[in-house]
């Protein structure tokens, strides 16, 4: 039935090709374990994109290894050419389109995610992360004006946090692969990131913009407690840290530079 | 050997006696008169900065590091002058007389003539492409030093810093010294034979073109050198890191100038080749796509190049004397800002993506189209998406800058226009795809990168399309999820691409045959292990591995090793690759004038070509293209000597396998 209709026989193999992949894509453990909303709208983001995605490989990769298997050059055929076809308005119309459309179907929905992942909440408690070369620091704002200062993160579950994120030298990145969210610190400047996190754990923070020699060891962790138990750290964290700047006391200069 | 050049007697005036106390070997251009410029040059770097630092007050005048960075920029220029790139445009401008351009320097008889400034578009395409390989193979083997770093977790061989300095320039060698300069090579030497041209517009400023790389290259393995170590900023270079590290940082800044010009010149040059010089009957829609493809190419390269020299200005400026532009914390009024060093940089950057990756289409079209047998389909909408990529390209940069906290609503037109700009890209794989369908497909070495390509760029341009979306590239963002897609695009994608130019043309270059096994050898074990380096970091970044790590947490420990082990043997496949060009150029068979059967001009001279390319200029007929249409021809030769009778299309025969259905 498929002998003589190479366009059937192409759309077949592509079809279990699909039915193949597409599940094995989604088997694979891509991501760490999901502990923030943001994270969780992502990943479904990611899946839908993988779904989308496999197909337009598969298709390329079946019309590829078809054409190798079907049309090769056979003995006899060395001084042969092809036919000279040079185009097909209809086709490609269509390989123009359709991909348009899909790609306008992407972007509103990753527009919908990163609307939802961004989203402010009155009731959100704001925590100051000051990057340097080669540390994160956390200060909780306490009443009086003070702050509570760290060097580990503690989260509360299921409440919106605000990160104020700031640095006193060079960029660096506030990121935490389990929160699916990321931020640039960058000096001069004051950049907001929002996570609501929902899972109680530890988990990583990572700096992720190269920084300087100590990049690679830039590191800190994130504990998310139950909302109460993080409530009870902070009333007994001592506040004796002054509010974050953004400008260091004295910004040395690299010696043999003149002025 | 004799060129026909005019017969009448050249008039010489008696050669006034020179004043210059040298022996004759200093005054000629060369490299001996070179190496006596550059001691000048470097001279002139110790006079002019104790000069300007005595004069401002500056002490100790004798600075090293000023000393370093200007001679950075006059030993080089000193160099080249001695080695005689300025030679008539100096002349000329003084009002002296020009020495006859009799063209007996033109082309290449002996070694020698490749390691001096030749006017000839073969030789500085030969140039070109041997300095970009002898590049490559120094990236690769700084990207085997990464390997073996992160074969474990924990600090291996490499100290932090030099970590860094290591990553660094392997990205900054392989983008600037290979990737963009091979094309330039590779077109040098094919595109004017392809349009019918006797050679470029501007020979002499061709030559200025390619001598600017290797000293952009030396300038930037040199900073190993410095004091401080390598730059280490990443190739990127972020202010305000770049503007606060050791002097090595300059080389860097530096180097690119050299090797930005390069590239301008290049690109100037084939623009007004193009244009002007294509043969009679070669309107713009009967150029090959090759042509259409480095048209494009040089346009983002005229436009996009001064902004990453400008960027490096900047850091310059802030480095070396002291300035703000990125210094945020001057004081209230007088801050510079930060985020505008990433705006300019990507400005280029982006477009540098598509610069590295324009001619590459360009090839795969020329090899598709000759070893399917059947022209490029789609041929009009190719050539319009080239320029489609090249105006979108300009419009995406900031997709680089997601996550660096400028303003939230840029990133939203970003999205969409990178995008969009998959569409044009999407138009091209398709119509590849479509010319090889119903085909008959010569599976041989230059076929097989290019289907490696079709495979690898439709992976590299997916993980491109995710990375558009911006929540997405907000997690995977300066993870090893980028390297995969880099890597995708720019090995997969552009050295794919180049390995099928270099083996497609080797022929037209060498007149020798390469070893067809031992390209399919080295095809098959780069895909192979290419696919198992870097298929799983797309899995280790989403998983949360940071890029540019000297080392990791321990979870990333068996798939780094892993890739390490791939990494390995996909370097030492690279070999088998110079083993056969190099044995095939010194001792393979002789290569025929169209070994490949195809119908565009530069198959239609010998291989290698004359001196002078064509014996006539030829009249180009009909499109590149035309096979499967007996009698076919895209050009015609009216030289009455010629013997050789006109490759035509062969005749369009279909075996009982395959029935006709239209």
């Amino acid at each position: 039935m498929f002998r003589n209709r190479p366009i059937a026989q192409l759309v077949l193999i592509a079809v279990i090709g699909c039915a193949i992949l597409i599940p094995l894509a989604l088997l694979v453990p891509w991501f760490p374990t999901k502990a923030s909303t943001q994270a969780g709208n992502l990943h479904t983001l990611y899946y839908v994109l993988l779904i989308a995605s496999v197909p337009i490989f598969v298709l390329v990769e079946t019309v590829v290894i078809y054409s190798v298997w079907r049309f090769r050059m056979r003995p006899g055929q060395e001084r042969a050419d092809g036919p000279p076809i040079h185009g097909n308005t209809r086709l490609e119309v269509v390989w123009t389109v359709v991909p348009a459309l899909l790609l306008i179907g992407l972007i509103s929905y990753s527009y919908t995610v990163l609307r939802a992942n961004e989203k402010s909440h009155r009731d959100a408690i704001t925590i100051n992360v000051t990057a340097r070369q080669f540390l994160f620091e956390f200060s909780y704002p306490r009443p009086g004006g003070k702050q509570a200062v760290s060097s580990v993160l503690y989260l509360p579950e299921g409440r919106p946090v605000v990160f104020k994120i700031r640095s006193l030298d060079v960029i660096h990145s506030f990121f935490v692969p389990e929160f699916s969210e990321k931020l640039d610190a960058v000096p001069g400047i004051t950049t907001t990131l929002r996570v609501t996190p929902t899972r109680v754990g530890r988990y990583p923070v990572e700096c992720t913009e190269l920084c300087g020699p100590g990049h690679a060891f830039m590191r800190s962790t994130v504990y998310v407690l139950p909302s109460s138990r993080f409530d009870a750290w902070l009333a007994a964290q001592p506040a004796n840290g002054k509010p974050p700047v953004g400008i260091p006391p004295s910004f040395a200069r690299q010696p043999g530079v003149p002025g | 050997m004799a060129t026909a050049v005019s017969e009448a007697p050249v008039v010489t005036r008696p050669r006034p006696r020179t004043r210059v106390p040298l022996p004759p070997r200093l005054r000629a251009p060369g490299w001996y008169r070179a190496a006596l410029f550059e001691v000048l040059g470097f001279g002139f770097a110790v006079g002019i900065t104790a000069l300007i630092r005595w004069l401002q007050h500056q002490h100790p005048v004798i600075s090293g590091e000023a000393i370093t960075v200007v001679s950075m920029f006059s030993v080089p220029i000193f160099f080249l002058i001695g080695l005689g790139a300025f030679d008539y445009w100096l002349y000329w401008a003084a009002g002296r007389p020009t020495r006859p351009e009799d063209h007996s320097s033109h082309g290449a008889l002996t070694w020698r003539d490749y390691f001096r400034v030749n006017t000839d578009h073969k030789v500085i395409g030969i140039q070109y492409t041997v300095t970009s390989f002898f590049f490559l193979f120094v990236g690769g083997l700084l990207a085997m030093m990464i390997r073996v770093q992160l074969a474990k977790p924990g600090m291996q061989f490499l100290t932090p810093e030099q970590y860094n300095g290591v990553f660094s320039v392997h990205a900054t060698l392989l983008i600037f010294l290979f990737v963009i300069p091979v094309f330039a090579g590779l077109a040098n030497f094919v595109l004017p034979l392809m349009i019918g041209a006797p050679d470029m517009a501007f020979p002499r400023l061709n030559a200025l073109s390619f001598w600017l790389l290797p000293l952009g290259g030396i300038i930037m393995l040199m900073s190993f050198l410095a004091p401080g170590g390598s730059f280490a900023s990443g190739w990127t270079a972020y202010a305000p890191l770049s503007t606060t590290m050791p002097v090595g940082q300059m080389f860097f800044s530096i180097g690119v100038q050299f090797a930005g010009f390069s590239s301008i010149f290049t690109a100037l040059n084939f623009l007004v080749t193009i244009i002007t010089m294509r043969a009679p009957g070669m309107s713009f829609f009967r150029m090959p796509l090759l042509v259409w493809a480095n048209f494009s190419t040089s346009l983002l390269v005229v436009i996009a190049t001064p902004f990453i020299a400008s960027s490096q200005v900047f850091v310059l400026f802030d480095r070396m004397l002291g300035m703000h532009f990125f210094d945020a914390f001057v004081g209230a009024g007088k801050n510079g800002n930060v985020l505008m060093y990433q705006h300019v940089f990507w400005f280029y950057s982006h477009p540098a993506v598509y610069i590295m990756m324009l001619p590459g289409f360009g090839i795969i079209s020329e090899v598709i189209a000759v070893k399917a047998r059947k022209p490029i389909f789609g041929y009009r909408m190719m050539a319009f998406s080239l320029l489609a990529i090249v105006v979108l390209g300009f419009t995406v940069w900031a997709h680089h800058m997601f996550v660096s906290g400028m303003q939230p609503w840029i990133r939203i037109p970003m999205m969409i226009t990178t995008a969009i700009i998959a569409v044009p890209t999407g138009i091209k794989i398709f119509s590849w795809l479509a010319t090889l369908w119903r085909g008959v497909l010569h599976l041989d070495t230059p076929m097989l990168f290019a289907l490696g390509f079709l495979t690898m760029f439709t992976l590299g341009g997916i993980s491109g399309v995710m990375l558009a979306m911006i929540p997405f590239d907000i997690h995977v963002s300066q993870t090893y999820f980028i390297v995969a897609h880099i890597h995708y695009v720019l090995f997969g994608g552009s050295l794919f691409t180049i390995f099928a130019g270099v083996y497609y043309w080797f022929p037209k270059m060498t007149g020798r045959m390469f070893d067809d096994r031992l390209g399919k050898l080295h095809f098959w074990l780069t895909f192979i292990f290419f696919n198992l380096t870097f298929g799983p970091m797309h899995l280790i970044g989403i998983q949360g591995m940071p890029r540019r790590v000297a080392e990791y947490a321990d979870k990333f420990a068996a798939w780094n090793l892993f890739i390490s082990i791939s990494a390995f043997i996909l370097g030492l496949s690279t070999l088998i690759f110079l083993y056969n060009i190099v044995s095939s150029w010194r001792g393979g068979p002789r290569a025929a004038a169209n070994p490949w059967r195809a119908l565009t001009l530069e198959w239609q001279v010998s291989s290698p070509p004359p001196i002078f390319n064509f014996d006539a200029v030829p009249t180009v007929v009909g499109g590149p293209y035309e096979y499967g249409v007996p009698g076919a021809v895209h050009g015609i030769f009216k030289s009455p000597t010629s013997d050789r009778p006109p490759v035509t299309a062969g005749t369009f025969g279909r075996p009982p396998s395959q029935e006709a259905h239209e």
